[in-house]
């Protein structure tokens, strides 16, 4: 196999440029490629998915014993509000406002009410 | 006993009988560094062990960067430049990558494979630097960057500590302790100097957009990417193979669920220790008579310049595939693409927040930075493969 180039000692500005756009090309086309790759993975792996989904959904139900009528579970202390929360979290180097934050963001991103979401603990990872 | 002979034997055999001026100059920038870790925290981790390695080697006759006497065994060389050694062979900033790796989450660049389109062009300082330091080599009397060197001192731009040292040793060792201690100390500074090229080059309204919440990724294509990442990049560039290789087997170490124990290690004892030894190695190559040149100055004027093209880069791309998908995308996130992990996504959240309190931009803006990191390995892969 042959290596391109080396042992460039000196380069014109020309070289340098040309160099240079060649360096830009490759690094798009490298991650470009990944990029492809990563939106036809994302899709086998949804389909498979699918896949294993569907036989599970196709199964007729085997007959189930008559449901025994479910107790509603018995609550505990006070139910909490929507807009409120309760619980201890711990919090190491962080403030109320940040952890108050990060919270919210989590629960945001899990699409999940902030109440129904259960903080042990908030800590920065150095 | 002449007690005044005595003394002025043990001044004569001090220190202070042999320091030179350019030692004196890097004791006082060691102790600026110190200053900026400690007081105000700038990469406190890698700052600090630069900095205390840069006081020692400065303080003479400690014989710490002495290599062994010849002939003799290892053993009689001094400290840090038995530390060196994993510096020169590339073992330290590959294992580094390998913790990075470990504590890399790719979901949101899983979730939005476009942002390694951001991390490409976030790369557009390693070039700009690259041709500015030929230009400088060929109008600068004094100043003669070889190709070698120029690429060494380009990759500053890509912001990643762990590259630019890889590169350079491989390529201009000679440089080595300029081109690290600007590469981490342009990192630490992310923060003042990346917002104002933001806000230069976007509009009021731009840096409000909202974007919309990213999909769901699997475990098993988290699982599936380094593998594939690692297959697809070294065949095409070899050359990257010591560093990509080790930051997906981090990464694999960490997605795979099943070797715990080996994650846990990557990316916190062992990451913690090589980052001693790798920051006071760097830090002992700034010997004040090879670190205090005109070069120095010009590498370290070239790092700013490459660092701020890079976050062009990235937020000129951000503009177009924010026009590209109808304002669904906010060009702040391009700036993340300079890697700098996660400190550059940081800037990207807060710089949105300054404009709509209610925008959160960190997730959308890891896409970018991860794939900065990527996108960094490659260029610095393209450039041992020219100049190598």
């Amino acid at each position: 196999m042959t290596n391109i180039v080396l042992a460039i000692t000196e380069m014109s500005v020309g070289e340098a440029l040309v160099t240079a756009g060649l360096g830009i090309v490759v690094v798009m086309a490298v991650l470009a490629l990944l990029a492809v790759i990563i939106a036809i993975m994302s899709k086998i792996v949804a389909r498979l998915a699918q896949e294993d989904n569907a036989p599970a959904k196709a199964e007729p139900a085997a007959p189930a014993p008559a449901p025994k009528p479910q107790e509603p579970p018995k609550p505990q202390g006070k139910p909490i509000p929507v807009t409120q929360s309760r619980g201890e979290c711990d919090l190491t180097t962080v403030d109320e406002k940040d952890a108050a934050m990060i919270m919210a963001i989590v629960a945001d991103q899990m699409g999940e009410p902030l109440n129904t979401l259960r903080f042990i603990s908030i800590r920065p990872i150095d | 006993m002449n007690i005044t002979e005595v003394l002025k034997g043990l001044v004569m055999d001090s220190g202070f009988s042999a320091i030179t001026w350019q030692q004196v100059v890097m004791i006082l920038v060691a102790c600026a560094l110190l200053y900026l870790a400690i007081v105000k925290k700038f990469e406190p981790m890698l700052l600090l062990t630069i900095a205390f390695g840069m006081l020692l080697v400065n303080l003479p006759l400690g014989g710490l960067m002495s290599p062994p006497p010849e002939g003799e065994s290892w053993t009689k060389a001094g400290l840090l430049y038995l530390f060196s050694q994993g510096v020169k062979s590339s073992i330290f900033p590959c294992l580094i990558f390998m913790g990075v790796g470990a504590m890399t989450d790719f979901g949101p660049m899983l979730a939005n494979p476009m942002s390694l389109l951001l991390g490409a062009a976030a790369q557009l300082g390693i070039y700009v630097a690259f041709v500015l330091a030929i230009v400088m080599g060929h109008t600068i009397p004094g100043i003669d960057f070889t190709p070698q060197q120029a690429a060494a001192i380009a990759i500053i731009g890509g912001a990643d500590g762990p590259t630019a040292i890889f590169l350079a040793t491989k390529l201009a060792s000679e440089l080595l302790a300029p081109i690290a201690v600007a590469a981490y100390s342009y990192m630490a500074l992310i923060p003042l100097i990346q917002p104002p090229i933001m806000r230069l080059l976007t509009t009021e309204k731009e840096r409000k957009i909202q974007m919309k919440q990213l999909r769901k990724v699997s475990q098993t294509e988290k699982i599936i990417f380094p593998i594939a990442v690692t297959i697809v990049v070294v065949l095409m560039l070899p050359s990257v193979a010591p560093l990509l290789g080790m930051f997906m087997l981090g990464n694999l170490f960490r997605e795979s669920g099943v070797v715990p124990r080996l994650s846990d290690t990557a990316q916190n004892a062992l990451i913690n220790i090589i980052t001693i030894l790798l920051g006071v190695s760097v830090g002992a190559s700034a010997d004040g008579t090879i670190f205090l040149k005109p070069q120095t100055l010009m590498i370290i004027c070239l790092g700013l310049v490459a660092f701020a093209f890079s976050t062009v880069g990235g937020v000129l791309l951000g503009k177009v595939m924010c026009k590209l998908s109808h304002g669904k995308i906010n060009p702040l996130i391009g700036a993340a693409g300079v890697s700098a992990v996660p400190m550059a996504a940081r800037v990207a959240n807060v710089e949105g927040q300054k404009y709509n309190k209610a925008n959160y931009l960190l997730m959308f803006a890891m896409g970018p930075n991860v794939a900065g990191v990527i996108g960094s390995a490659v260029a610095a892969g393209f450039l041992l493969k020219m100049f190598g």
